[in-house]
């Protein structure tokens, strides 16, 4: 017996042993490219061209100047549309969900099952197969050039609606509405002062969510915007991919795509424990 | 006449409130993208693209751009494109995934810093996928740092041609979709696995059994809702696969367009300003993707029933 057992606890440790090699691994396959980008936007180009190195150089001052002064290519510019349009999207987005989901979760009325069933089953169609009439749409009114028609239809997110539904099915107790109608509260002013901070913890989670689904949008944007004043970080990055390649200034070329990516990792790093639960909370479990 | 009003007050019916809470969701769907879609399905029915400067059309052709779509295009060739790019990312990332989950999960393996792990795994996937392309252009480009490095150690002598081979593109497209999506396939997997009652865990252990046999023989059964759910929703990311190929290949889908999707091929339409056709196309990801979405539907609505 006493031998079965040590036989098992070497087992053990061998498999703990192989779990962690492949884990050390897979992590470093992950982050290797991040730390690549990183490690050569300090690089001046001539030092990328000679060679590859795995220390940081010392022109992340140039680097980053040299993106910040570069006019043809905004990336500054670039990035403050970027966060106008992720901001506006992200309120939008998660007030909306949450009041089209407590209209669902609260109040008994007759087309309720049919509004909830139509919008899980639009959830899943993709947002593309809608593309032309998009376009045809926002040309005829006018909308070309312009961040609302990026911005408005976040209103309506069936995915964001359908995470705070399953939340309020989990923590909003109907009782704090019941309580708030006695007191004569007003519906509308129950919802805004009552059941959105009830729901912050799982609002947050979406903003975070919502917010890089807008700010890593390349499809939409592509589709409204095109005046370099009005571009979207993507499409930048999109532009430079298609500009010719050899004679690109490589430091700037990484600083510019470090640009794009760092502030998303900076905010996953701070939020990560949140972001990390709040994943599985939306899909259906076995 | 108190007593009334308090009466009064409890039959009040809020269902109002209900309609009212809905206007700004069925308003804003109808508006930006209800119409649009159905517009979209009206347009695949007319001939009307530009040559040169004068735009032709449009002229109402009934199911000419499908049988075109069908016989001169290429719909049949992106199709096979995007699914073979999807299952080179998917495979790897549904058994990686799998096996991750089920040591993350395992109480006797008790893995310290999962936390840390699951942090790093998961990162990826809240990247922009078009820097991430440009990221990995550059450096898998001819004279990039990954050459360089297959050099300098010997592995090969002359710079791998990532974007000019076939299986250097595709392979680095299904590299970039693994990274971004094994992490998040895992936390799902993982919460499908924590719901399983322990105590099947705990018998199986009592009965001797191995922990692949506990893997196959108990987790892979009962997983299956989950499993199924991260497939079809997996595919249907798939067939929407954009970002990635169009910044990798600069929107050519290079080399000799198989890398080329079906998004690609539907935006290179609406550029070219082919809307029937681009309209046609539409139609079709519409079908293959409700069809798809049908199952998830299932899925979800008979899960909240159980």
């Amino acid at each position: 017996m006493k031998k079965t057992n040590q036989k098992a606890s070497i087992s053990l440790q061998i498999r703990r042993a192989i779990s962690y090699i492949i884990l050390i691994i897979l992590a470093i396959i992950s982050l290797f490219s991040f730390y690549m980008l990183f490690n050569n936007a300090t690089r001046a180009h001539v030092d990328i061209q000679r060679g590859f190195s795995l220390l940081p150089g010392r022109s992340f001052a140039r680097n980053f100047n040299n993106v910040i002064n570069n006019t043809t290519i905004l990336i500054v510019r670039g990035m403050i549309n970027s966060i106008i349009v992720s901001t506006c999207t992200v309120m939008l987005s998660v007030y909306f969900s949450s009041m089209t989901a407590y209209a669902i979760h609260v109040y008994d009325f007759k087309y309720k099952k049919f509004a909830f069933n139509f919008i899980l089953l639009i959830m899943t169609i993709p947002t593309q197969v809608g593309a032309l009439g998009f376009v045809k749409l926002i040309t005829a009114m006018d909308l070309k050039e312009s961040f609302i028609p990026l911005i408005v239809p976040a209103i309506a997110a069936p995915a964001v609606f359908f995470f705070m539904k399953q939340y309020m099915e989990s923590s909003l107790p109907l009782e704090i509405i019941e309580a708030a109608r006695i007191d004569g509260s007003n519906e509308f002013y129950t919802f805004n002062t009552i059941i959105i901070p009830l729901l912050k913890p799982a609002l947050a989670v979406q903003a975070i969510f919502g917010f890089a689904g807008s700010w890593n949008n390349y499809f939409t944007p592509s589709l409204v915007l095109t005046k370099a004043t009005k571009k979207t970080l993507p499409l930048w990055i999109a532009y430079i991919r298609s500009a010719d390649f050899t004679k690109f200034d490589m430091g700037q070329l990484y600083m510019m795509v470090a640009f794009s990516i760092f502030p998303v990792i900076v905010v996953y790093l701070i939020l990560s424990k949140f972001i990390v639960q709040g994943v599985a909370l939306g899909s259906v479990k076995g | 006449m108190t007593a009334s009003n308090k009466n009064k007050t409890k039959h009040v019916s809020y269902k109002k409130w209900g309609y009212l809470f809905l206007i700004p969701f069925f308003l804003v769907y109808g508006v930006f993208s209800f119409i649009p879609m159905i517009s979209t399905f009206y347009y695949s029915f007319f001939e009307n693209y530009m040559s040169g400067l004068k735009e032709i059309g449009p002229t109402f052709v009934g199911f000419d751009n499908y049988i075109k779509l069908f016989t001169e295009g290429d719909l049949l060739k992106y199709f096979e494109n995007t699914i073979i790019l999807w299952v080179l990312g998917f495979v790897p990332q549904i058994v990686i995934s799998l096996i991750l989950a089920a040591w993350f999960t395992d109480t006797r393996l008790k893995l310290k810093c999962s936390g840390f792990f699951k942090t790093v795994i998961y990162m990826p996937n809240l990247i922009m996928a078009s820097s991430f392309a440009m990221l990995f252009f550059a450096l898998f480009s001819n004279n990039g740092p990954i050459n360089l490095i297959l050099m300098n150690a010997g592995i090969i002598k002359e710079p791998f041609h990532f974007m000019s081979s076939t299986a250097g593109a595709r392979g680095l497209i299904a590299l970039m979709n693994f990274l971004m999506w094994y992490g998040n396939t895992t936390i799902l997997l993982m919460a499908g696995m924590m719901g399983i009652d322990t105590a099947l865990f705990e018998a199986a252990e009592v009965d001797g059994a191995t922990p692949s046999q506990v893997f196959s023989k108990i987790t892979m059964p009962l997983l299956k809702p989950i499993l199924a759910y991260v497939i079809i929703t997996s595919l249907i990311g798939g067939l929407q696969m954009f970002d990635l190929p169009q910044i990798l290949t600069n929107g050519k889908g290079g080399p000799d367009r198989t890398t080329m999707t079906l998004i690609m091929y539907l935006n290179n339409h609406l550029y070219s300003k082919n809307y029937g056709m681009a309209g046609a196309l539409s139609v079709i990801l519409f079908l293959v993707t409700g069809t798809l979405s049908i199952w998830v539907f299932k899925a979800i609505t008979g899960q909240r029933e159980k």
